[in-house]
């Protein structure tokens, strides 16, 4: 795409973020003429609010981390890394977990690279919890449904659990159990050329991330609103609430444990999300549920099994498990 | 040419073998297409992201798949 195209269609996205309540207004009132304070009208109006709010979002943050994605890489951040001490190797990690591109199946050559390049192991750590944990699209998700209260809130525990269950495990020492090879690899560093962008490139680097991402989620988007749009203005039911509601101190860890075998990427959990809440669940849980199910799932501990021992993946997912149960009861307490 | 496609198994380490050997078809090169999917060797390269592409033993793409002219490129070089 040219470049002055970019400037362009910024204008374009803010007349129309800015002006949606007024086309919902005019669709839903002044086109199909509903009437006005009934919970059907309420639900459509919702609806077609939400949907273009959430998209204009999502392409547009989608956007802006794919072109902030192309200064980084795994090569970068493995350099950033390397020689930091403990505390502030895990809050760097953390925060480059969030910001290097990362896929779930590439979690063994990065792990692998971090170990060789003498990085230790909780802050290696660190990193893979933060990178699938912290999701720009489950964020925007979060902001569209629930408000941008949530969606901070989310970010800043997530980034805690992923610092604190990385300084945890490396307090622990448990180097032992990494599988021996690990520490055999060596791998010929200056192998990889870095790859020049342009202006042009990050643009389009940008670009493509949406085409991918947006490409893939936008019917998970349109479910999880038509959910949220059907609950709207209606009274919870409790058909789950007696189980999962306010009250049960054991909700949050039996949404966890629900959570781990499930696989899902972050869009595909977000109407789950909605509908539990519908059905009486309150956020925290709701919150827990999500974070467990993108953070902690059974294919990348499948993955990860080829370079940890079995008592390491186990101290891995109580450590993880235990900071998100926090997060769940810190979430219900302050009840937003 | 050797051509190695460096890849575990995900999707876009497929869809990258795919693209190769259509291109070596597409230009009529000849060349010898393995793909590794041994971490072990990957690891050798010194990628970090799949998938990776190498052409005589050197790296020239890793993390991502490129532009059919991208690896039109690659190829005659």
């Amino acid at each position: 795409m040219k470049n002055y195209l970019y400037i362009i269609l910024l204008p374009v996205w803010i007349v129309f973020y800015l002006n949606l309540a007024a086309i919902a207004d005019f669709l839903v009132y002044d086109l199909i003429q509903l009437e006005p304070e009934k919970h059907l009208t309420e639900s459509i109006w919702f609806f077609i609010y939400e949907v273009p709010k959430v998209m204009l979002l999502l392409v547009l943050i989608v956007f802006a981390v794919g072109v902030i994605r192309s200064w980084f890489s795994p090569e970068k951040t493995r350099k950033a890394l390397e020689g930091k001490s403990l505390f502030a190797g895990n809050v760097m990690a953390s925060g480059l977990g969030i910001l290097t591109p990362f896929c779930s199946c590439s979690a063994i050559p990065l792990f692998l690279g971090f170990v060789e390049a003498g990085i230790p192991l909780g802050v290696t750590f660190s990193f893979l919890i933060a990178a699938p944990l912290i999701n720009e699209v489950a964020l925007i998700l979060l902001a569209g449904l629930f408000g941008w209260k949530v969606a901070v809130i989310y970010v800043i525990t997530g980034l805690s659990i992923a610092v604190f269950a990385g300084f945890i495990l490396e307090k622990l020492k448990l180097q032992r159990y990494v599988a021996e090879w690990v520490f055999s690899v060596k791998s010929n560093q200056t192998g990889v050329i870095e790859e020049t962008f342009n202006f042009n490139d990050r643009l389009n680097a940008g670009l493509e991330s949406v085409k991918e991402i947006v490409g893939k989620i936008w019917i998970y988007v349109l479910v999880g609103i038509a959910v949220g749009a059907g609950a709207h203005g209606y009274v919870p039911e409790d058909y789950l609430a007696s189980i999962m509601g306010e009250g049960n101190w054991y909700a949050v860890p039996l949404a966890i444990l629900l959570g781990i075998p499930l696989y899902s990427n972050a869009a595909g959990i977000i109407p789950i999300v909605s509908v539990l809440m519908e059905k009486g669940v309150t956020l925290g849980t709701a919150l827990a549920f999500m974070m467990s199910v993108i953070g902690l799932s059974l294919p990348e501990i499948i993955i990860l099994k080829k370079v940890l021992k079995w008592q390491l993946i186990t101290i891995f997912i109580v450590v993880v498990a235990t900071g998100i149960t926090l997060v769940g009861f810190l979430f219900n307490l302050i009840n937003i | 040419m050797e051509i190695k496609v460096l890849g575990t198994g995900c999707p876009k380490c497929k869809k990258l073998e795919q693209q190769v050997n259509d291109a070596v078809v597409e230009m009529g090169i000849e060349a010898n297409i393995e793909k590794v999917e041994d971490i072990f060797k990957i690891m050798q390269y010194g990628v970090m992201r799949t998938p990776g592409l190498v052409i005589n033993e050197k790296v020239v793409l890793s993390g991502r798949l490129p532009k059919s002219s991208e690896l039109k490129e690659f190829l005659t070089n």
